[in-house]
């Protein structure tokens, strides 16, 4: 049936084959998270909590954890900048770019450059640039966007990915076996990691003590990626820091299990820093770029919690919305419970055009509950309604709340309404022009009263 | 109305309770609430029903219009008021009391009174076991049980109470029934906002429920039986539910509920 907001029609849309793609993934990444984690720790939750105030922590002080970083970095032999809007950022990987005289690279995933979408700004620019983690390289082929943060092919199947190697000449017969489809992939790249001139990567983690940077990947892509030619850069968003090393044995360990069911990733780098006298291999120089894009203006709202995300994607996996309707449907880079907060704080002034997704929740709590660092997401989708309905943005279909309060606080009025409301089952309302009503009956059938006036018992009762 | 002079609610025998009777109970589910009455007056506790009470506020709450729900709160704070426990069949709008009204009135200056209803808030089976200290239950009922476990009891005591309870019942077959975690779809005005989404979830839970075939599907909430129960009809196959208040009052009373 049609409806009013936008996630919804696109859920009723979707197709049959997309739908059971996100289903199964999501599914799935629900279903090892929880066995890896309860098999691991007798009480996951108490590990959940000691994440969540250690990002906290780094939030409330991330001035102070900032500059700490940059010094550490610097002193590491690696080039520190900041980047206040995504234009920034863009233009500082591109001076970057041109001044080591770069034409060719490859970037691992990286949601903080789908976020300020780098890859079509170099490309504009006269760069190759080529996505080297499998997802997003399809990704690339197909001129798709990610739907989800971790698994951002989530919504396609391998005969898909079959057809579109069979298109773009990856492969020269139809063959939709993983294991093919995999191998084809990598004798692609390895041939393109040899050319780049520089890698792209992001970060998971820097420790602010070390200058030490984490990443995470299973397919050794932003290693390959990374070390053989002579400029690395990392673009990172400014949350990501944790104040020490040892704070990374907690994250670390949280990240791989509510990520994808692993205890570890295959590959987790530590990278110190550019290539030194001593080392035989590795980039002579190393660009951190440090993002604000909106942060700073996130840390000063009140839904600053947002920004201990992960990007572990437990949230999206256990969301029944997300289920239903896929990461697209939330036309952001992040979809699902935590970009239906994120999404619009990041809009900026554009937040109306994305006031809708924090209503894409039935506020169920699930995300709460995965969450590796304890974001009350259900709390921040109800803070953004709050701002949205205080900013007076419209939202189509919403019911009018003022008349209701009005009859909530009248106790008479309040009385004959509900004694009325026992007559429902035998008015006409299936005709009734009223469209939440019939929002209702398009699935399902009215309640049937059952054992008449409460009131009037108890009264008789107790008298 | 004021019931200060009432016994205060840290008293271990709570002889006296307030009855918040839910919007839901008023106007369809008047046989959950006559249950909640009958069984609190079996446990020995008297229960005060204050007549100006209306709903908690949840649906303005949800959408939004957190001023308008704040009216709500207010008025249920002043129909409510004084020391006595708040008992109430419904995890939903426990959670509005205990956890909703506080974050928004997170800057009001009556934070502190709507904190204290919220602390005085009880969902029925919770108070049962958790503050009467209950965990047994007479009588008899031979059926098959599936207990739906609603969102709004996330992290609260209630869906381990309420299993207790269903459990101690001579006869009773509790069925745990598939993805017990994942939401039914109603959520408040979001069922007729995302009406496809909220299907769609819905009818997922019934596929998993009537694999397991339970005479009854159970819950402390009855605005997700009010949708799975609407949902079931219309795609003829129908279910019979119940509110786990009545659940406990037939196994009391010896009959069929």
């Amino acid at each position: 049936m049609p409806s009013h907001q936008l996630i919804d029609t696109y859920a009723a849309e979707i197709s049959a084959e997309k739908q059971a793609s996100v289903m199964g993934g999501t599914s799935s990444g629900t279903e090892k998270r929880y066995n890896v984690l309860f098999n691991d720790y007798p009480d996951p939750d108490a590990i959940r909590k000691v994440a969540a105030q250690i990002k906290q922590h780094t939030l409330d002080h991330l001035d102070t954890y900032l500059a700490q970083a940059e010094e550490q970095l610097t002193a590491n032999g690696a080039n520190v900048h900041f980047a206040e809007t995504d234009q920034d950022a863009r233009e500082t990987v591109l001076n970057i770019l041109q001044q080591h005289g770069v034409k060719r690279l490859t970037k691992s995933k990286s949601m903080a450059s789908e976020e300020i979408h780098l890859n079509p700004y170099l490309v504009k620019n006269g760069i190759e640039c080529l996505e080297s983690d499998l997802g997003e390289f399809i990704i690339q082929l197909d001129d798709d966007v990610p739907s989800h943060i971790v698994k951002p092919i989530i919504h396609k199947n391998r005969r898909e990915i079959a057809n579109t190697f069979l298109k773009e000449g990856i492969a020269q017969d139809y063959n939709d076996d993983p294991e093919t489809i995999t191998r084809r992939a990598r004798t692609h790249l390895r041939e393109k990691y040899f050319q780049a001139e520089a890698g792209i990567t992001g970060g998971n983690f820097v420790s602010a003590e070390s200058g030490r940077m984490v990443l995470v990947t299973n397919e050794g892509n932003a290693r390959f990626g990374m070390a053989p030619p002579p400029v690395h850069i990392a673009l990172i968003g400014i949350e990501k820091l944790v104040p020490r090393d040892q704070d990374l044995g907690v994250l670390l360990n949280l990240l791989g299990r509510s990520a994808t069911g692993q205890q570890l990733t295959v590959y987790t780098q530590f990278i110190n820093g550019p290539r030194s006298a001593q080392q035989p291999s590795g980039p002579e120089h190393m660009h951190v770029v440090f993002m604000d894009n909106g942060r700073s203006d996130i840390l000063a709202s009140n839904c600053k919690e947002i920004l201990r995300c992960i990007r572990c994607s437990a949230c999206q996996n256990v969301c029944p919305i997300y289920r239903q309707s896929s990461g697209h449907a939330y036309r952001a880079t992040y979809g699902g419970p935590v970009g239906a907060v994120l999404s619009p704080l990041l809009a900026g002034d554009k937040f109306p055009e994305l006031a809708d997704l924090p209503k894409a929740s039935t506020l169920c709590g699930a995300c709460r509950e995965v969450c590796p660092v304890d974001i009350p997401i259900p709390d921040l989708l109800l803070r953004l309604r709050d701002r949205a309905k205080q900013e007076k943005i419209k939202s189509p279909g919403a019911l009018p709340m003022a008349p209701f309060a009005e009859l909530a606080t009248s106790p008479k009025l309040w009385r004959t309404t509900m004694t009325m409301s026992k007559a429902m089952n035998h008015l006409p309302l299936h005709v009734a022009p009223i469209k939440p009503m019939q929002a209702w009956l398009g699935q399902r059938t009215l309640p049937r009263s059952t054992g008449g006036d409460f009131r009037k018992w108890l009264k008789k009762r107790q008298d | 109305m004021n019931h200060t002079q009432d016994t205060p609610c840290s008293s271990a025998k709570h002889q006296k309770v307030l009855l918040m009777g839910t919007c839901l109970c008023d106007a369809f589910y008047a046989d959950a609430a006559k249950a909640t009455v009958e069984i609190l007056e079996h446990l020995g506790v008297e229960v005060i029903f204050p007549i100006d009470q209306t709903c908690c506020g949840q649906p303005a709450f949800n959408s939004g219009d957190w001023k308008s729900s704040r009216k709500v709160a207010r008025h249920a704070a002043d129909v409510f008021a004084g020391k006595l426990p708040i008992i109430v069949p419904s995890g939903s709008c426990a959670a509005m009391h205990r956890h909703g009204n506080p974050l928004q009135f997170e800057k009001e200056d009556d934070l502190p009174v709507i904190e204290d209803m919220g602390r005085r808030t009880f969902e029925l089976t919770d108070f049962i076991v958790n503050e009467l200290g209950i965990t047994s239950w007479p009588g008899k009922l031979d059926a098959k049980i599936a207990f739906h476990h609603s969102c709004h009891t996330r992290g609260t005591g209630t869906r381990a109470a309420a299993t207790t309870l269903l459990n101690a019942i001579d006869g009773v077959q509790l069925v745990e029934y598939g993805q017990k975690e994942q939401c039914c779809g109603f959520g408040g005005t979001f069922c007729v906002t995302f009406p496809n989404i909220s299907g769609k979830m819905g009818t997922l839970k019934l596929d998993n429920l009537l694999d397991d075939q339970p005479d009854f599907l159970v819950s402390a909430d009855l605005s997700c039986m009010m949708h799975l129960g609407g949902l079931a009809e219309k795609q003829n196959r129908p279910i019979t539910y119940r509110h786990v208040a009545q659940i406990l009052l037939a196994s009391l009373k010896g009959v069929t509920p």
